[in-house]
Protein backbone atom coordinates (compact mmCIF):
# COMPACT_ATOMS: atom_id res chain seq x y z
CA UNK A 1 0.00 0.00 0.00
CA UNK A 2 2.74 2.40 0.99
CA UNK A 3 4.49 1.59 -1.98
CA UNK A 4 2.01 1.92 -4.39
CA UNK A 5 1.01 5.54 -3.14
CA UNK A 6 5.00 6.15 -3.55
CA UNK A 7 4.50 5.76 -6.97
CA UNK A 8 1.33 7.34 -7.40
CA UNK A 9 3.10 10.40 -5.74
CA UNK A 10 6.19 9.70 -8.28
CA UNK A 11 4.06 10.23 -11.38
CA UNK A 12 2.25 13.45 -9.49
CA UNK A 13 5.78 14.77 -8.98
CA UNK A 14 6.19 14.34 -12.50
CA UNK A 15 3.37 16.42 -13.04
CA UNK A 16 4.18 18.94 -10.87
CA UNK A 17 7.97 19.18 -12.42
CA UNK A 18 6.13 19.76 -15.84
CA UNK A 19 3.99 22.77 -14.53
CA UNK A 20 7.04 24.35 -12.56
CA UNK A 21 8.89 24.20 -15.37
CA UNK A 22 6.11 25.17 -17.99
CA UNK A 23 3.93 28.40 -16.41
CA UNK A 24 2.22 29.03 -19.91
CA UNK A 25 0.49 25.50 -18.78
CA UNK A 26 -0.99 26.82 -15.90
CA UNK A 27 -1.94 30.02 -17.47
CA UNK A 28 -3.63 28.02 -20.54
CA UNK A 29 -5.33 25.82 -17.40
CA UNK A 30 -6.95 29.33 -16.44
CA UNK A 31 -7.57 30.71 -19.58
CA UNK A 32 -10.81 29.44 -20.93
CA UNK A 33 -12.64 29.02 -17.30
CA UNK A 34 -12.24 32.90 -16.88
CA UNK A 35 -12.93 34.04 -20.56
CA UNK A 36 -16.40 31.72 -20.23
CA UNK A 37 -16.88 33.57 -16.71
CA UNK A 38 -16.71 36.98 -17.96
CA UNK A 39 -18.83 36.40 -21.03
CA UNK A 40 -22.01 34.67 -19.28
CA UNK A 41 -20.91 36.62 -16.06
CA UNK A 42 -22.05 40.00 -18.70
CA UNK A 43 -25.05 38.10 -20.32
CA UNK A 44 -26.01 37.28 -16.53
CA UNK A 45 -25.86 41.15 -16.19
CA UNK A 46 -28.00 42.07 -19.45
CA UNK A 47 -30.39 39.32 -18.49
CA UNK A 48 -30.67 40.51 -14.79
CA UNK A 49 -32.02 44.26 -16.21
CA UNK A 50 -34.68 42.41 -18.46
CA UNK A 51 -35.95 39.17 -16.88
CA UNK A 52 -37.53 39.23 -13.81
CA UNK A 53 -37.14 35.64 -13.49
CA UNK A 54 -33.22 35.86 -14.27
CA UNK A 55 -33.18 38.81 -11.29
CA UNK A 56 -34.82 36.43 -9.37
CA UNK A 57 -32.56 33.37 -10.14
CA UNK A 58 -29.39 35.60 -10.33
CA UNK A 59 -26.11 33.78 -10.90
CA UNK A 60 -27.86 30.92 -12.42
CA UNK A 61 -25.63 31.17 -15.84
CA UNK A 62 -22.36 31.85 -13.99
CA UNK A 63 -23.01 29.04 -11.35
CA UNK A 64 -23.70 26.62 -14.62
CA UNK A 65 -20.57 27.95 -16.48
CA UNK A 66 -18.36 27.26 -13.17
CA UNK A 67 -19.45 24.15 -12.37
CA UNK A 68 -19.95 22.99 -16.20
CA UNK A 69 -15.95 24.02 -16.24
CA UNK A 70 -15.44 22.00 -13.31
CA UNK A 71 -16.22 18.78 -15.24
CA UNK A 72 -14.80 19.71 -18.56
CA UNK A 73 -11.42 20.62 -17.21
CA UNK A 74 -11.39 17.33 -15.05
CA UNK A 75 -11.77 15.61 -18.27
CA UNK A 76 -9.16 16.91 -19.58
CA UNK A 77 -7.05 17.21 -16.95
CA UNK A 78 -6.97 13.76 -16.98
CA UNK A 79 -6.70 13.00 -20.90
CA UNK A 80 -4.30 15.49 -20.63
CA UNK A 81 -1.72 14.10 -18.61
CA UNK A 82 -1.97 10.55 -20.28
CA UNK A 83 -1.63 12.14 -23.50
CA UNK A 84 1.56 14.20 -22.00
CA UNK A 85 3.10 10.55 -21.71
CA UNK A 86 2.31 9.63 -25.24
CA UNK A 87 3.43 12.82 -27.00
CA UNK A 88 6.82 12.47 -25.02
CA UNK A 89 7.34 8.80 -26.14
CA UNK A 90 7.46 7.67 -22.33
CA UNK A 91 4.59 4.93 -22.04
CA UNK A 92 6.75 2.19 -22.44
CA UNK A 93 9.09 3.76 -19.54
CA UNK A 94 5.86 3.80 -17.18
CA UNK A 95 5.23 0.35 -17.72
CA UNK A 96 8.24 -1.45 -17.59
CA UNK A 97 8.31 0.37 -14.23
CA UNK A 98 6.59 -1.60 -11.17
CA UNK A 99 3.53 0.95 -11.92
CA UNK A 100 0.51 -0.99 -11.87
CA UNK A 101 -2.27 0.59 -14.55
CA UNK A 102 -4.62 1.07 -11.87
CA UNK A 103 -2.47 3.17 -9.96
CA UNK A 104 -1.70 4.93 -13.13
CA UNK A 105 -5.37 5.59 -13.73
CA UNK A 106 -5.42 6.54 -10.05
CA UNK A 107 -2.51 9.20 -10.32
CA UNK A 108 -4.70 10.16 -13.96
CA UNK A 109 -7.42 11.32 -11.76
CA UNK A 110 -5.60 12.87 -9.11
CA UNK A 111 -4.36 15.16 -12.02
CA UNK A 112 -8.02 15.41 -13.28
CA UNK A 113 -8.75 17.00 -9.65
CA UNK A 114 -5.94 19.39 -9.24
CA UNK A 115 -5.97 20.50 -13.65
CA UNK A 116 -9.48 21.29 -12.61
CA UNK A 117 -9.06 23.41 -9.63
CA UNK A 118 -6.07 25.22 -11.35
CA UNK A 119 -8.31 26.04 -13.98
CA UNK A 120 -11.43 26.82 -12.33
CA UNK A 121 -10.91 28.42 -8.85
CA UNK A 122 -9.33 31.43 -10.57
CA UNK A 123 -12.45 31.94 -12.43
CA UNK A 124 -14.53 31.36 -9.35
CA UNK A 125 -12.77 34.08 -7.14
CA UNK A 126 -12.36 36.63 -10.28
CA UNK A 127 -16.51 36.63 -10.38
CA UNK A 128 -16.93 37.87 -6.81
CA UNK A 129 -15.62 41.17 -7.45
CA UNK A 130 -16.40 41.17 -10.97
CA UNK A 131 -20.39 40.08 -10.74
CA UNK A 132 -20.25 40.38 -6.71
CA UNK A 133 -21.09 36.58 -7.72
CA UNK A 134 -19.98 34.02 -5.41
CA UNK A 135 -20.66 30.49 -6.03
CA UNK A 136 -18.86 29.48 -2.58
CA UNK A 137 -21.92 30.91 -1.15
CA UNK A 138 -23.75 27.87 -1.90
CA UNK A 139 -22.00 25.77 0.89
CA UNK A 140 -22.32 22.38 1.09
CA UNK A 141 -24.24 21.43 -2.31
CA UNK A 142 -21.04 22.94 -4.02
CA UNK A 143 -18.96 20.22 -2.48
CA UNK A 144 -21.92 17.50 -3.51
CA UNK A 145 -21.51 19.08 -7.06
CA UNK A 146 -18.47 19.26 -7.58
CA UNK A 147 -17.30 15.87 -6.60
CA UNK A 148 -20.28 14.74 -9.19
CA UNK A 149 -18.97 16.09 -11.73
CA UNK A 150 -15.32 15.34 -11.12
CA UNK A 151 -16.43 11.42 -11.00
CA UNK A 152 -18.11 11.98 -14.24
CA UNK A 153 -14.97 13.71 -15.82
CA UNK A 154 -13.01 10.87 -14.51
CA UNK A 155 -15.18 8.27 -16.30
CA UNK A 156 -15.51 9.98 -19.81
CA UNK A 157 -11.40 10.73 -18.93
CA UNK A 158 -11.28 6.82 -18.62
CA UNK A 159 -13.14 6.00 -22.28
CA UNK A 160 -10.92 8.30 -23.64
CA UNK A 161 -7.80 6.58 -22.57
CA UNK A 162 -9.12 3.32 -23.60
CA UNK A 163 -9.51 5.27 -27.69
CA UNK A 164 -6.18 6.19 -26.97
CA UNK A 165 -4.79 2.80 -25.91
CA UNK A 166 -6.47 1.45 -28.79
CA UNK A 167 -6.21 3.68 -31.84
CA UNK A 168 -2.93 5.87 -30.50
CA UNK A 169 -2.60 9.14 -31.18
CA UNK A 170 -5.28 8.86 -34.14
CA UNK A 171 -7.86 8.93 -31.32
CA UNK A 172 -6.64 12.54 -30.04
CA UNK A 173 -9.62 14.59 -31.09
CA UNK A 174 -12.22 12.52 -29.23
CA UNK A 175 -10.15 14.05 -26.12
CA UNK A 176 -10.99 17.34 -26.73
CA UNK A 177 -14.51 16.82 -28.31
CA UNK A 178 -16.40 13.94 -26.47
CA UNK A 179 -17.19 16.48 -23.80
CA UNK A 180 -18.98 18.91 -26.06
CA UNK A 181 -21.59 15.86 -27.23
CA UNK A 182 -22.82 15.68 -23.61
CA UNK A 183 -23.63 18.88 -22.73
CA UNK A 184 -27.11 19.48 -25.57
CA UNK A 185 -28.73 17.26 -22.82
CA UNK A 186 -27.52 18.22 -19.45
CA UNK A 187 -29.40 20.98 -18.62
CA UNK A 188 -26.17 23.01 -18.35
CA UNK A 189 -28.30 26.47 -19.33
CA UNK A 190 -31.95 25.72 -19.66
CA UNK A 191 -34.12 22.87 -17.18
CA UNK A 192 -34.70 19.48 -19.30
CA UNK A 193 -38.30 19.93 -19.39
CA UNK A 194 -37.22 22.40 -22.21
CA UNK A 195 -36.25 19.13 -24.06
CA UNK A 196 -37.97 16.79 -26.43
CA UNK A 197 -40.13 14.60 -24.60
CA UNK A 198 -38.22 11.75 -26.73
CA UNK A 199 -34.42 13.46 -25.32
CA UNK A 200 -35.12 13.36 -21.98
CA UNK A 201 -34.58 9.95 -20.54
CA UNK A 202 -31.16 10.26 -22.38
CA UNK A 203 -30.55 13.48 -20.42
CA UNK A 204 -32.01 11.93 -17.46
CA UNK A 205 -29.12 9.05 -17.68
CA UNK A 206 -26.07 11.34 -17.27
CA UNK A 207 -25.28 12.46 -14.04
CA UNK A 208 -24.45 16.05 -15.48
CA UNK A 209 -28.75 16.81 -15.87
CA UNK A 210 -28.71 15.51 -12.10
CA UNK A 211 -25.89 18.20 -11.04
CA UNK A 212 -27.51 21.15 -12.87
CA UNK A 213 -31.06 20.56 -12.04
CA UNK A 214 -29.64 20.43 -8.59
CA UNK A 215 -28.09 23.51 -8.80
CA UNK A 216 -30.98 25.49 -10.30
CA UNK A 217 -33.12 23.85 -7.18
CA UNK A 218 -30.76 25.56 -4.68
CA UNK A 219 -30.00 28.67 -6.56
CA UNK A 220 -33.95 29.31 -7.30
CA UNK A 221 -36.07 27.71 -4.71
CA UNK A 222 -33.21 27.14 -1.66
CA UNK A 223 -33.27 23.17 -1.60
CA UNK A 224 -31.41 20.95 -1.74
CA UNK A 225 -32.44 17.58 -3.61
CA UNK A 226 -31.27 14.67 -2.35
CA UNK A 227 -33.34 12.84 -4.67
CA UNK A 228 -31.17 13.98 -7.63
CA UNK A 229 -28.09 13.37 -5.49
CA UNK A 230 -28.53 10.09 -5.10
CA UNK A 231 -29.41 9.36 -8.50
CA UNK A 232 -26.17 11.07 -9.76
CA UNK A 233 -23.81 9.65 -7.07
CA UNK A 234 -25.14 6.49 -8.33
CA UNK A 235 -25.17 6.91 -12.31
CA UNK A 236 -21.36 7.83 -11.26
CA UNK A 237 -20.73 4.43 -10.05
CA UNK A 238 -21.88 2.69 -12.70
CA UNK A 239 -20.13 4.85 -15.20
CA UNK A 240 -16.73 4.84 -12.93
CA UNK A 241 -17.28 1.12 -12.99
CA UNK A 242 -17.50 1.00 -17.12
CA UNK A 243 -14.83 3.98 -17.19
CA UNK A 244 -12.31 1.56 -15.41
CA UNK A 245 -13.88 -1.74 -16.86
CA UNK A 246 -12.36 -0.10 -20.41
CA UNK A 247 -9.48 1.40 -19.45
CA UNK A 248 -8.39 -1.57 -17.70
CA UNK A 249 -9.81 -4.08 -21.03
CA UNK A 250 -7.89 -1.44 -23.31
CA UNK A 251 -4.55 -1.38 -21.50
CA UNK A 252 -4.84 -5.34 -21.61
CA UNK A 253 -5.37 -5.33 -25.47
CA UNK A 254 -2.54 -2.67 -25.86
CA UNK A 255 -0.33 -4.79 -24.26
CA UNK A 256 -1.27 -8.11 -26.24
CA UNK A 257 -1.16 -5.70 -29.86
CA UNK A 258 2.44 -3.91 -28.66
CA UNK A 259 0.99 -0.70 -28.44
CA UNK A 260 2.58 0.39 -25.36
CA UNK A 261 6.44 0.60 -26.87
CA UNK A 262 4.92 2.48 -30.23
CA UNK A 263 1.75 4.23 -29.16
CA UNK A 264 2.02 7.12 -31.35
CA UNK A 265 -0.39 7.53 -34.89
CA UNK B 1 20.72 -14.85 -6.11
CA UNK B 2 18.56 -17.46 -8.96
CA UNK B 3 20.58 -19.45 -11.10
CA UNK B 4 19.32 -17.75 -14.41
CA UNK B 5 18.70 -14.33 -14.59
CA UNK B 6 16.61 -14.66 -18.30
CA UNK B 7 14.85 -17.95 -19.12
CA UNK B 8 12.43 -18.16 -22.02
CA UNK B 9 11.61 -21.34 -23.31
CA UNK B 10 9.32 -21.95 -26.79
CA UNK B 11 8.40 -18.22 -26.69
CA UNK B 12 6.57 -17.30 -29.71
CA UNK B 13 4.19 -14.30 -30.85
CA UNK B 14 1.68 -14.10 -33.72
CA UNK B 15 0.45 -10.63 -34.22
CA UNK B 16 -2.32 -11.57 -37.09
CA UNK B 17 -3.44 -15.11 -36.67
CA UNK B 18 -2.29 -17.19 -39.94
CA UNK B 19 0.37 -14.51 -40.85
CA UNK B 20 4.18 -15.68 -40.14
CA UNK B 21 4.90 -15.72 -36.34
CA UNK B 22 7.07 -12.20 -35.41
CA UNK B 23 9.06 -14.12 -32.89
CA UNK B 24 8.97 -18.18 -33.38
CA UNK B 25 9.79 -20.77 -30.09
CA UNK B 26 12.97 -19.00 -29.12
CA UNK B 27 14.37 -20.77 -26.33
CA UNK B 28 17.50 -18.72 -24.79
CA UNK B 29 19.06 -18.35 -21.31
CA UNK B 30 21.40 -16.11 -19.50
CA UNK B 31 23.27 -16.24 -16.01
CA UNK B 32 23.40 -13.12 -13.59
CA UNK B 33 26.55 -11.39 -14.41
CA UNK B 34 26.64 -12.47 -18.34
CA UNK B 35 26.35 -9.67 -21.34
CA UNK B 36 24.12 -11.60 -24.14
CA UNK B 37 23.74 -10.07 -27.46
CA UNK B 38 20.63 -10.25 -29.44
CA UNK B 39 21.97 -9.81 -33.14
CA UNK B 40 19.64 -10.12 -36.57
CA UNK B 41 18.39 -7.13 -39.47
CA UNK B 42 15.34 -5.36 -38.89
CA UNK B 43 12.22 -7.62 -38.18
CA UNK B 44 14.20 -10.45 -36.89
CA UNK B 45 12.47 -10.11 -33.87
CA UNK B 46 14.74 -8.50 -31.55
CA UNK B 47 12.66 -5.92 -30.37
CA UNK B 48 9.62 -7.99 -30.00
CA UNK B 49 11.64 -10.45 -27.83
CA UNK B 50 12.29 -7.49 -25.62
CA UNK B 51 9.02 -5.96 -25.10
CA UNK B 52 7.69 -10.05 -24.31
CA UNK B 53 10.91 -10.28 -22.07
CA UNK B 54 9.46 -6.53 -20.37
CA UNK B 55 6.48 -7.57 -20.11
CA UNK B 56 4.60 -4.74 -22.28
CA UNK B 57 3.66 -7.39 -24.99
CA UNK B 58 1.76 -10.18 -24.14
CA UNK B 59 3.61 -13.58 -25.80
CA UNK B 60 0.95 -15.98 -27.98
CA UNK B 61 3.04 -18.78 -26.22
CA UNK B 62 5.92 -20.04 -24.21
CA UNK B 63 7.11 -19.12 -21.48
CA UNK B 64 9.58 -16.26 -19.64
CA UNK B 65 11.42 -16.65 -16.34
CA UNK B 66 13.03 -13.39 -14.74
CA UNK B 67 15.20 -13.47 -12.14
CA UNK B 68 13.49 -16.61 -11.22
CA UNK B 69 10.20 -15.00 -11.21
CA UNK B 70 7.68 -16.11 -14.02
CA UNK B 71 6.32 -13.25 -16.01
CA UNK B 72 3.06 -14.01 -17.05
CA UNK B 73 1.71 -14.71 -13.41
CA UNK B 74 4.26 -12.34 -11.16
CA UNK B 75 5.65 -9.98 -13.24
CA UNK B 76 5.84 -7.14 -10.81
CA UNK B 77 7.59 -9.29 -8.51
CA UNK B 78 10.85 -8.84 -11.31
CA UNK B 79 9.67 -5.46 -12.50
CA UNK B 80 11.69 -3.51 -9.36
CA UNK B 81 14.68 -5.54 -10.17
CA UNK B 82 15.29 -5.29 -14.14
CA UNK B 83 15.30 -2.11 -16.39
CA UNK B 84 15.75 -1.03 -20.12
CA UNK B 85 16.75 1.41 -22.32
CA UNK B 86 15.32 1.77 -26.30
CA UNK B 87 15.84 4.24 -28.88
CA UNK B 88 11.44 3.79 -29.19
CA UNK B 89 11.26 5.57 -25.60
CA UNK B 90 12.11 8.99 -24.90
CA UNK B 91 12.37 10.74 -21.51
CA UNK B 92 9.91 13.27 -21.16
CA UNK B 93 11.63 16.16 -22.91
CA UNK B 94 10.21 19.37 -20.79
CA UNK B 95 11.68 17.79 -17.41
CA UNK B 96 15.51 18.25 -16.97
CA UNK B 97 17.66 14.89 -16.44
CA UNK B 98 17.79 15.47 -12.28
CA UNK B 99 13.88 15.49 -12.38
CA UNK B 100 13.32 12.47 -14.89
CA UNK B 101 15.94 10.57 -12.36
CA UNK B 102 14.32 11.78 -9.27
CA UNK B 103 10.55 10.49 -10.98
CA UNK B 104 11.84 7.25 -12.27
CA UNK B 105 14.14 7.29 -9.08
CA UNK B 106 10.58 7.16 -6.76
CA UNK B 107 8.85 4.86 -9.52
CA UNK B 108 11.06 2.11 -8.51
CA UNK B 109 11.57 2.63 -5.00
CA UNK B 110 15.48 3.72 -4.84
CA UNK B 111 16.82 4.34 -1.26
CA UNK B 112 19.17 7.42 -0.99
CA UNK B 113 18.33 8.36 -4.59
CA UNK B 114 20.28 11.94 -4.51
CA UNK B 115 23.33 10.01 -3.57
CA UNK B 116 22.38 7.27 -6.50
CA UNK B 117 22.23 10.54 -9.45
CA UNK B 118 24.95 11.97 -8.41
CA UNK B 119 26.85 8.33 -8.63
CA UNK B 120 25.12 7.95 -12.33
CA UNK B 121 26.42 11.64 -13.23
CA UNK B 122 29.77 10.90 -12.28
CA UNK B 123 29.52 7.87 -14.47
CA UNK B 124 28.18 8.67 -17.52
CA UNK B 125 29.76 12.18 -16.70
CA UNK B 126 26.41 14.23 -17.20
CA UNK B 127 27.11 16.14 -14.11
CA UNK B 128 27.00 19.51 -16.43
CA UNK B 129 23.65 18.29 -18.06
CA UNK B 130 21.46 17.53 -14.51
CA UNK B 131 19.88 20.60 -15.02
CA UNK B 132 18.90 20.91 -18.01
CA UNK B 133 15.55 20.13 -19.70
CA UNK B 134 16.23 16.69 -21.36
CA UNK B 135 14.48 18.00 -24.63
CA UNK B 136 17.32 20.48 -25.14
CA UNK B 137 19.93 17.79 -24.70
CA UNK B 138 22.01 16.29 -28.52
CA UNK B 139 21.00 12.77 -29.22
CA UNK B 140 24.14 11.79 -27.75
CA UNK B 141 23.62 13.29 -24.26
CA UNK B 142 19.60 11.71 -24.57
CA UNK B 143 21.20 8.29 -24.64
CA UNK B 144 23.65 8.86 -21.77
CA UNK B 145 20.17 10.50 -19.79
CA UNK B 146 18.46 7.18 -20.64
CA UNK B 147 21.30 5.01 -19.74
CA UNK B 148 21.58 6.84 -16.17
CA UNK B 149 17.28 5.74 -16.20
CA UNK B 150 18.29 2.31 -17.08
CA UNK B 151 20.65 2.46 -14.05
CA UNK B 152 19.14 3.97 -11.68
CA UNK B 153 17.56 1.16 -9.84
CA UNK B 154 20.82 -1.13 -10.10
CA UNK B 155 18.73 -3.54 -12.06
CA UNK B 156 19.83 -7.04 -11.58
CA UNK B 157 18.65 -7.32 -15.37
CA UNK B 158 19.30 -5.02 -18.11
CA UNK B 159 17.55 -4.66 -21.63
CA UNK B 160 19.35 -2.43 -23.76
CA UNK B 161 18.16 -1.96 -27.36
CA UNK B 162 21.55 -0.17 -29.28
CA UNK B 163 22.91 1.65 -26.29
CA UNK B 164 25.49 2.92 -27.69
CA UNK B 165 23.74 4.54 -31.30
CA UNK B 166 23.59 8.24 -31.69
CA UNK B 167 27.09 8.39 -29.47
CA UNK B 168 30.63 9.55 -30.51
CA UNK B 169 33.37 7.01 -30.73
CA UNK B 170 34.90 8.00 -27.40
CA UNK B 171 31.65 8.46 -25.58
CA UNK B 172 30.38 5.12 -26.88
CA UNK B 173 33.55 3.78 -25.63
CA UNK B 174 33.36 5.01 -21.97
CA UNK B 175 29.32 3.45 -21.93
CA UNK B 176 30.55 -0.11 -23.23
CA UNK B 177 33.43 -0.11 -20.42
CA UNK B 178 31.04 0.88 -18.00
CA UNK B 179 28.21 -1.82 -19.28
CA UNK B 180 31.16 -4.29 -18.43
CA UNK B 181 32.43 -2.74 -14.93
CA UNK B 182 28.61 -2.88 -13.93
CA UNK B 183 27.66 -6.50 -15.04
CA UNK B 184 30.53 -7.48 -13.32
CA UNK B 185 30.50 -5.10 -9.80
CA UNK B 186 26.44 -6.28 -9.60
CA UNK B 187 26.76 -9.58 -10.69
CA UNK B 188 23.70 -8.04 -13.38
CA UNK B 189 23.35 -9.29 -16.67
CA UNK B 190 22.59 -7.72 -19.95
CA UNK B 191 20.94 -8.71 -22.88
CA UNK B 192 22.10 -6.29 -25.55
CA UNK B 193 20.58 -6.10 -29.36
CA UNK B 194 22.51 -3.85 -31.59
CA UNK B 195 23.67 -3.30 -34.74
CA UNK B 196 27.57 -2.40 -34.04
CA UNK B 197 29.34 -5.79 -34.15
CA UNK B 198 32.19 -4.28 -32.83
CA UNK B 199 30.39 -3.18 -29.52
CA UNK B 200 29.13 -7.12 -29.42
CA UNK B 201 32.12 -8.70 -29.93
CA UNK B 202 33.75 -6.82 -26.99
CA UNK B 203 31.07 -6.97 -24.59
CA UNK B 204 29.10 -10.41 -25.21
CA UNK B 205 30.05 -13.24 -23.90
CA UNK B 206 27.54 -14.54 -25.88
CA UNK B 207 25.72 -13.84 -29.09
CA UNK B 208 21.65 -15.36 -30.19
CA UNK B 209 21.41 -14.66 -34.03
CA UNK B 210 17.84 -13.96 -34.89
CA UNK B 211 16.40 -14.35 -38.27
CA UNK B 212 12.43 -14.03 -39.31
CA UNK B 213 11.76 -14.43 -35.41
CA UNK B 214 13.98 -17.86 -34.69
CA UNK B 215 17.51 -17.53 -33.44
CA UNK B 216 19.12 -19.47 -36.24
CA UNK B 217 22.68 -19.68 -34.32
CA UNK B 218 24.09 -19.03 -30.74
CA UNK B 219 27.71 -18.68 -29.61
CA UNK B 220 30.30 -16.92 -28.55
CA UNK B 221 31.51 -13.64 -30.41
CA UNK B 222 35.31 -16.25 -31.32
CA UNK B 223 33.01 -19.43 -32.04
CA UNK B 224 30.94 -18.10 -34.07
CA UNK B 225 33.63 -16.24 -36.19
CA UNK B 226 35.43 -19.44 -36.23
CA UNK B 227 32.35 -21.68 -37.41
CA UNK B 228 31.73 -19.42 -40.60
CA UNK B 229 35.29 -18.82 -41.48
CA UNK B 230 35.50 -15.06 -41.24
CA UNK B 231 37.40 -12.54 -39.39
CA UNK B 232 34.74 -10.54 -37.64
CA UNK B 233 30.74 -10.25 -36.36
CA UNK B 234 30.33 -8.52 -39.11
CA UNK B 235 31.23 -11.08 -41.81
CA UNK B 236 29.38 -13.48 -39.76
CA UNK B 237 25.99 -11.52 -39.53
CA UNK B 238 26.13 -10.33 -43.00
CA UNK B 239 26.84 -14.43 -43.70
CA UNK B 240 23.87 -15.32 -41.89
CA UNK B 241 21.58 -12.96 -43.49
CA UNK B 242 23.01 -13.64 -47.10
CA UNK B 243 22.98 -17.27 -46.65
CA UNK B 244 19.46 -17.58 -44.78
CA UNK B 245 18.30 -15.79 -48.49
CA UNK B 246 19.51 -18.11 -51.25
Amino acid sequence: MTESLSRIAAMLLRHYYLFRGSWTRIFDLMYWPVLQMVIWGFITVFLNQHSNWFAQAAGVLIGAVLLWDVLVRAQFGFTLSLLEEMWSRNLANLFVAPLRPYEFGLSLMAMGIIRSAIGVVPAALLAIPLFHYSIFEMGLPLLAFWSMLIMLGWSIGLGIAALLFRFGLAAESYAWASIFLIQPVSGVWYPVDVLPGWLQPVAWALPTTHVFEGMRAVLINGTFRWDLFASAFALNILYLALGFGAFLYAFARARQRGQLLQSSE
Amino acid sequence: MPSLAINVESLTKIFVAGAAPAVDAIAFSVPPGRICGLLGGNGAGKTTTISMLLGILVPTSGRIELLGHDMRRHRFRALPQINFSSPYVDLPGRLTVRENLTVFGRLYGVRDLAARIAELARELELGSLLDRKTGSLSSGQKTRAALAKALVNRPALLLLDEPTASLDPDTADQVRGLLETYARREGAAILLASHNMGEVERLCAEVLMMKAGRIVDRGTPDALIARYGRNDMEQVFLDIARREEA
